[in-house]
C-alpha cells in the first residue's frame, strides 16, 4: 500500500501565560491510501492538535510546529504558507467537524455553502457548480436535494447538518479526510447511519480518512488501523484487531476495561486512576507511568521507544523490553488477548 | 427488589407544546410508569424521543399538560403553597447534561453547591455551611481547596461532579440524572457511573437515568424504559430487555450500538424501525400490556399474542 500521509516525530507548543506547553512529544504516524486510521485518547491528549496541524488550523498567535515533518505529497506541511495552504484545505485535505450545530454558517444557504469549495478549487462555473452540490446532497442521503439546497442550517436536524458538513468535505474528492469525532454529538441511530454513509463514501471516492474518536465502539466499526495518544505521543498503534484483542499498552488496557460490555455485571467499572500529565512540565520517563499499576522503576527514568510486536503494531512500554518481568493484564483484556490466539490458530488451520 | 415500595408513579403524563397552535409538539404523549425506592430506571430512545422532557415534566421544570406524577403518593404538579414545593424540591434533584452549561460561570464553586443549603437553611452557621460543602466536595471525590474556584478552571468530569455535590447537597432521595456522562470521555464516564453508584448505596437513592449510550444505561440501571416519539415501547429489568428485545424499535435500537468489539462490528446487521410496519386498525387497543413478568411492550392484542408465544420459546432454548 502506498503511503499518503507521513507525519514525522511532530512536536507542537502552546505558548501560555504559565508556561510552554508542550501538547504534542513526537508524533510519528504514515496514513495509506483508502484507509482509515482512528486516533484515540482521552481530552487532552493530543488528538485533535495532531490533526489541526495537519490543517495548519492551529492558532498561529500561540502555537508553534517546533520540529518534525508532515509530508503529503512530497510537500512539508509543517513549513506550508498560508497561501499554499488555502490551495490545500478542502481540496487535497478536508475537515469534518464535531459539532454541526456550530461548523456551518447560519446564515448561508445550504447549498452556498457546498457550492463554496467547488467555486474556489476546481473554478467550476456557477450552474456547474449548483448541479454537482445536488449530486453531493444526493450523494449523502438527503431527500429532495433542490428544495434541501435553498434552506439554512437551522432548517435540518442534527444527523441531516452532518450530512451536509459531509457532503462539503467530499466536494472536492479530497485524498485525505479528517473527521474529528463526527458522531459524538448525534444519538446512537443516527450515528450508526453517519458511519455506514462514510464507510460507503469512502469506498466510491477511495478517500484515506483519519478518524478521531473516544467512542471506542465507534473505532471497532469504522477502522482499519488503531493508534491510541497519551500525553502528546502516540502509546500504541496496530490493525483493529491487534488493538482490541491483543493490547499491549497498560494504557490501552486501561481504556478497554474502562467500557462496559453488554454483559457486565455489577462489578464496579475499571477507571484508570490519577489525572492526565501536566504538559507544562512532561514528566522525564513514560508519562503514563503515575497511574500505571504496572509501572516499574524505569518508567519513571526512561522514555520506553516503539517495540515491535508484528509488522503492523508497536506499543511504547517498557514491559515489551525482553528483560521485562511477565505481568496479567486486567481480566477483560485477558478474556480478548485468549479470543485472539484462538483466531490466529484458527486461521493457521485453515492454511489461510 | 426485595421491598417494592413506590416512590414515584407517572400516570398518562402528556407534556404538549404550542398548545391549539398549528405547532403543536406533542413531546411526551400518555406516559405511564413507577419507580420503586432504591432502584435506578433507565430511559432510553433517540434525540427528539421526549426523554429528556419527561424528566423535566417529572421534576416540575414543566407544567404538565395532563396526566399525573405522584410523588409518595402525592401529586407533584398543580396548585401548590411555596412551602410544599420548597419542601417537594428538597426531595427530587436533578443532574443535567451539560456540565458547562448547567453552572453559573460566574458564581465560586462553593457558592454553586451552597444555592440549595442557603434557600432551605440547612446550615445553621457560616462555619457549618462551608464544612457541608468540603464534605459534599469531598464525597464526590473533589477536594476543599476547589470551593473557592470557579467553574472555567475545571474539566468537565469535574465540572460534573460539581454537578452531582449541588444536587445532593439538600439530602435529596430522588435524582433525576439527564444524560449526565453524554458530554464526557469514556475513562471520565466510568468514574462518574462508578460515583453515581456508590452515592446510591451509601444515600440509598433513587436514579431516573436518562442517556441514550445503551451500554451504560444497562450498566447502572435495574429496569430500563425504551421511548419513541413521547411514548413508551417497553419498559423491562435491565437484562431482559437485552436478552430478549421484544418490541422492534427496540431490537433496532440495539442493533445500532456500537461495541468495542471488531469482530462483532464487521458482521453487525442494523436493523431499521419503521412505525407504519405495525398496521393498527383504528379499532385496535393499542397499550402496555405484560408480556413477562414485569416486561411490558407497547402492542396491539395481537401482537400480545406473538410477543407472549416469541418469549415462552425463547425460554425452553
Amino acid at each position: 500500500m502506498k503511503k499518503i500521509l507521513e507525519v514525522e516525530d511532530l512536536h507542537i507548543s502552546f505558548h501560555t501565560f504559565a508556561g510552554e506547553v508542550q501538547a504534542i512529544r513526537g508524533v510519528n504516524f504514515d496514513l495509506y491510501e483508502g484507509e482509515t486510521l482512528a486516533i484515540v485518547g482521552e481530552s487532552g491528549s493530543g488528538k485533535s492538535v495532531t490533526t489541526k496541524s495537519i490543517m495548519r488550523l492551529l492558532p498561529p498567535g500561540n502555537s508553534e510546529i517546533k520540529s518534525g515533518k508532515i509530508l503529503f505529497k512530497d510537500k512539508d506541511l509543517a513549513k506550508a504558507t498560508e497561501k499554499q495552504m488555502q490551495k490545500i484545505r478542502g481540496k487535497d485535505i478536508s475537515m469534518i467537524f464535531q459539532d454541526p450545530m456550530t461548523s456551518l454558517n447560519p446564515t448561508m444557504t445550504i447549498g452556498k455553502q457546498i457550492m463554496e469549495p467547488l467555486l474556489k478549487h476546481q473554478k467550476l462555473s456557477k450552474s456547474k457548480a449548483r448541479e454537482r452540490a445536488l449530486k453531493l446532497l444526493d450523494l449523502v442521503g438527503i431527500p429532495k436535494p433542490e428544495v434541501r439546497l435553498k434552506q439554512y442550517p437551522h432548517q435540518f436536524s442534527g444527523g441531516m447538518r452532518q450530512r451536509v458538513v459531509i457532503a462539503i468535505a467530499l466536494a472536492c474528492t479530497p485524498k485525505v479526510l479528517i473527521a474529528d469525532e463526527p458522531t459524538t454529538a448525534l444519538d446512537v441511530t443516527i450515528q450508526g447511519q453517519i458511519l455506514d454513509l462514510m464507510k460507503d463514501l469512502q469506498k466510491q471516492i477511495e478517500t484515506s480518512i483519519i478518524f478521531i474518536t473516544h467512542d471506542l465502539g465507534v473505532v471497532a466499526n469504522v477502522a482499519d488501523r488503531v493508534a491510541v495518544m497519551y500525553g502528546g505521543k502516540i502509546v500504541e498503534v496496530g490493525t483493529v484487531d491487534e488493538i482490541f484483542y491483543n493490547p499491549k499498552h497498560p494504557y490501552t488496557w486501561g481504556l478497554i476495561s474502562s467500557m462496559p460490555s453488554l454483559d457486565t455485571d455489577d462489578e464496579e467499572l475499571y477507571v484508570i486512576p490519577g489525572s492526565p500529565p501536566d504538559l507544562l512540565n512532561p514528566p522525564k520517563g513514560d508519562a503514563f507511568a503515575p497511574r500505571n499499576p504496572y509501572a516499574m522503576k524505569i518508567d519513571l527514568e526512561e522514555e520506553p521507544p516503539m517495540f515491535q510486536v508484528s509488522d503492523t503494531h508497536y506499543a511504547a512500554t517498557w514491559l515489551l523490553h525482553p528483560d521485562a518481568p511477565k505481568v496479567e493484564p486486567p481480566e477483560a483484556v485477558k478474556e480478548r488477548m485468549d479470543k485472539f490466539r484462538e483466531k490466529a490458530a484458527g486461521s493457521i488451520k485453515e492454511g489461510k | 427488589m426485595v421491598e417494592e415500595e413506590k416512590l414515584l408513579e407517572v400516570k398518562n403524563l402528556k407534556q404538549y407544546f404550542n398548545v391549539g397552535k398549528t405547532k403543536e409538539v406533542r413531546a411526551v404523549d400518555g406516559l405511564t410508569f413507577d419507580i420503586y425506592k432504591g432502584e435506578t430506571l433507565g430511559l432510553v430512545g433517540e434525540s427528539g424521543c421526549g426523554k429528556s422532557t419527561t424528566g423535566r415534566s417529572i421534576i416540575r421544570l414543566y407544567e404538565a399538560t395532563d396526566g399525573e406524577v405522584l410523588y409518595q403518593g402525592k401529586n407533584v404538579h398543580g396548585k401548590k403553597s411555596k412551602a410544599e414545593i420548597k419542601a417537594f424540591n428538597r426531595k427530587m434533584q436533578m443532574i443535567f447534561q451539560d456540565p458547562y452549561a448547567s453552572l453559573n460561570p460566574r458564581m465560586k464553586v462553593s457558592q454553586i453547591i451552597a444555592e440549595g443549603i442557603d434557600i432551605h437553611g440547612l446550615a445553621k452557621s457560616k462555619k457549618d455551611r462551608m464544612e457541608k460543602v468540603c464534605s459534599l466536595l469531598e464525597t464526590v471525590g473533589l477536594n476543599r481547596e476547589h470551593a473557592n474556584r470557579y467553574p472555567h478552571e475545571f474539566s468537565g468530569g469535574q465540572r460534573q461532579r460539581i454537578g452531582i455535590a449541588r444536587a445532593l447537597a439538600v439530602d435529596p432521595e430522588f435524582i433525576i440524572a439527564d444524560e449526565p456522562i453524554s458530554a464526557l470521555d469514556v475513562s471520565i464516564q466510568a468514574q462518574v457511573v462508578n460515583l453515581l453508584k456508590k452515592l446510591q448505596e451509601e444515600k440509598d437513592l433513587t436514579y431516573l437515568f436518562i442517556a441514550h449510550d445503551l451500554s451504560m444505561v444497562k450498566y447502572i440501571s435495574d429496569r430500563i424504559g425504551v421511548m419513541f416519539a413521547g411514548k413508551l415501547m417497553e419498559l423491562a429489568p435491565s437484562e431482559d430487555l437485552y436478552r430478549s428485545p421484544m418490541h422492534p424499535y427496540t431490537k433496532s435500537l440495539l442493533s445500532a450500538i456500537p461495541l468495542p468489539d471488531p469482530d462483532y462490528e464487521r458482521s453487525r446487521i442494523r436493523i431499521a424501525y419503521d412505525p407504519s410496519q405495525h398496521h393498527y386498525d383504528e379499532k385496535e387497543e393499542v397499550k402496555m400490556r405484560e408480556v413477562a413478568p414485569a416486561h411490558y411492550v407497547y402492542c396491539s392484542e395481537e401482537e400480545f399474542e406473538k410477543y407472549k408465544k416469541n418469549y415462552n420459546s425463547k425460554e425452553k432454548v
